[in-house]
């Protein structure tokens, strides 16, 4: 899997590369508007994460030269600027998805492999992880053949703890992805705990052979037993 | 007071102090000068009747007015030796009238041949009587014809000079520093409300300047913000991802919320300056109701955390002209103000009529201020993860669209929004 980075942020760009290089992906990097025009031209890449204000030229500028060449998918705006305006531009370029700043890298990660799964480059569309296997079409999740049964919020919080295995995944970065954006002033994340008690008691039951680990109140860490 | 009534007040006091000094002044005057011309014309009579006495000694021994206006009688020497002219007012009958009437007298002595008489003249004031009234009442006509025309006057002339002025005020009566395109100067010619007008406008185009300068900056600083807080945030998501003591983890973990805190602050701020800043553009036909319900059902996991009940009771349907975006942000944020000042065991309710929809929740057993409630930064207690602004959102998206939105407490605390352009 290859990955483009365009951001002129070194310290943002670097933190970038080091996250995603965990998931062994293929990460090249452009730091302005050229370097990126270039680098898009030669090379054909998997996803590009796309910064909007660049030195040099904008991000949308850059989008529709992938449009032109039938590239724009697999495209992840991250801008700084989050404004309304950008993102529907962006859609409409072609753009797979947006991403405001400040973000989670979890979330990051989960966005990144949901452009993977509907550009079908995984293959398939399953997560398999131990016993457990997980369909992405079907929303379905099977221990050892046998079907686990989960509510909604339950089958989206194994799902991104699923995306971001062996990764601690903070509890707002958790409760933004499954209860959504506007949770976050909440005035604390406790309620996420008891749907995690359950998910934990069912997978306990069906005797899956991985586990969620609570991490001193920053979050959670799935990962095999 | 107003400025007519009050200026009015004014020379109505004026004047009448004025007029009362100048007519009474007017009236003594020539009440003097009447004296004086009947006094002279007394005298003048006086010497043609004692020329009339040295030519017809006979009317020297006239001791009643009767038909001619004196008398004479003889009186002793030591007495005429210290006599002088007297004029005096008195009364005398009056056939013609069959009254007592005010008569002037002048009382004097002369001599003729050795011999010494006392003269009575006197002449009818019944004349000049009527003239003082006259002049009295001419006075008073006068006095209130001028009083009377002085305030019409003054209303008219004070409602037309000063029509710039009052156009002004009502001008800055409905100026708002978010829209100033309403303030225009009127016209006038009267230097001194041109110079106010000018005054004026330079002051608002400051003011205006200033205002749109810091919203501007809030929302500039808010959007520089945001890539160091996104740095700092994923470097530390990488550094908790090493192995670390749980001590170390501990504290970045503190850091962390702090962070997330800041985050949160600053996109907020950046939420408020863009709704100020009218960047929400694209309306549509909002059906409320439907927002209402989405957000409750968004929000049930943390309810049922908190055991608060949340209760929906439609008695009408809403639709507005509204940015989706905000028509949730709006439903959210006071749902989530509701839930968060809440108790355990206790709810949440919103009511939706037709034109307005009230979001009404049990919690502490006081009522909030609420001129200060939708206030920024405004904080009820100490949540200290509470940013303090979720409230000023609402107001900012109310005061976009025009809704009117209030605060009050009857044993719940109850925001009531109307769904209705206020012009």
């Amino acid at each position: 899997m290859k990955i483009l980075i365009v951001e002129d942020e070194p310290d943002m760009r670097q933190s970038l590369v080091q996250s995603l290089e965990e998931e062994k992906y293929l990460i090249e990097t452009a730091n302005d508007y050229d370097s990126a025009l270039e680098k898009i031209g030669v090379y054909d890449y998997d996803c590009i994460l796309l910064d909007i204000s660049l030195p040099g030229g904008n991000g949308l500028d850059l989008l529709r030269e992938l449009k032109k060449q039938n590239k724009a998918e697999g495209v992840i705006i991250v801008s700084a600027k989050d404004s309304l305006d950008d993102k529907i531009k962006g859609l409409d370029l072609g753009a797979d998805d947006y991403l405001p700043k400040p973000f989670h890298m979890a979330e990051l990660h989960a966005r990144v492999k949901a452009v993977f799964r509907r550009r079908k480059l995984d293959g398939h569309q399953t997560i398999e992880l131990g016993n457990l296997s997980l369909d992405l079409a079907s929303r379905t999740v099977t221990v050892a053949d046998a079907d686990l049964v989960l509510n909604r919020k339950e089958y989206d919080i194994l799902l991104y703890l699923l995306t971001n295995k062996d990764r601690l995944v903070q509890k707002t970065s958790l409760a933004e992805h499954v209860w959504g954006d506007y949770i976050d002033e909440a005035d604390s994340f406790e309620f996420i705990y008891s749907q995690i008690k359950n998910l934990r008691k069912k997978l306990r039951d069906a005797q899956a052979n991985i586990e969620i680990q609570s991490i001193y109140g920053i979050g959670y860490k799935l990962h095999l037993k | 007071m107003k400025l007519l009534h009050y200026t009015s007040l004014w020379f109505l006091a004026a004047l009448f102090l004025i007029l009362l000094i100048w007519a009474g002044s007017f009236y003594f005057i020539m009440l003097d000068e009447i004296y004086d011309s009947i006094d002279d014309g007394l005298e003048n009579q006086k010497s043609l009747i004692i020329q009339k006495a040295s030519e017809d000694p006979s009317i020297l021994g006239r001791l009643d007015f009767d038909e001619s206006n004196y008398q004479i009688r003889k009186i002793p020497a030591a007495l005429a030796v210290n006599y002088r002219d007297a004029y005096r007012d008195t009364l005398m009958y009056m056939q013609v009238e069959e009254d007592f009437e005010p008569v002037r007298l002048l009382s004097t002595a002369f001599e003729y041949k050795g011999e010494y008489y006392e003269l009575s003249v006197i002449t009818s004031m019944v004349e000049e009587d009527d003239l003082i009234e006259d002049l009295l009442y001419s006075l008073l006509v006068l006095f209130l014809g001028i009083i009377a025309s002085m305030v019409i006057l003054n209303n008219l002339l004070l409602k037309k000079i000063w029509q710039p002025f009052y156009q002004l005020l009502e001008r800055l009566r409905n100026f708002r520093l978010d829209d100033p395109k309403l303030f225009h100067a009127p016209n006038s010619q009267i230097e001194e409300f041109r110079l106010l007008d000018n005054s004026l406008q330079k002051l608002l185009e400051r003011n205006v300047q200033t205002f749109n300068e810091q919203k501007q900056f809030i929302e500039n600083a808010s959007h520089e913000l945001q890539t160091p807080l996104a740095i700092s945030l994923n470097k530390l998501e990488l550094m908790v991802n090493h192995p670390m003591e749980e001590e170390q983890l501990v504290l970045a973990a503190s850091v962390m919320d702090n962070l997330e805190r800041l985050i949160r602050l600053n996109k907020s701020l950046l939420l408020l300056s863009r709704i100020t800043n009218q960047q929400y553009g694209a309306e549509e036909e909002i059906d409320v109701n439907s927002v209402v319900k989405k957000a409750l059902h968004d929000f049930s996991d943390q309810a049922d955390h908190k055991i608060i009940h949340l209760i929906l009771e439609e008695k009408g349907h809403i639709k507005a002209k509204m940015n989706p975006d905000l028509a949730h942000m709006l439903v959210v944020n006071l749902l989530k103000n509701a839930i968060v000042h809440n108790h355990p065991g206790g709810e949440v309710q919103v009511l939706i009529e037709d034109q307005a929809f009230t979001v009404s929740n049990t919690g502490k057993m006081e009522a909030l201020d609420e001129k200060r409630i939708f206030e920024r930064f405004y904080k009820q207690g100490s949540n200290g993860s509470s940013t303090g602004l979720g409230l000023a959102i609402v107001k900012a998206i109310t005061d976009l669209y025009g809704f009117k939105v209030a605060y009050s407490f009857n044993g719940r605390h109850e925001v009531r929004v109307e769904v209705r352009r206020q012009v």
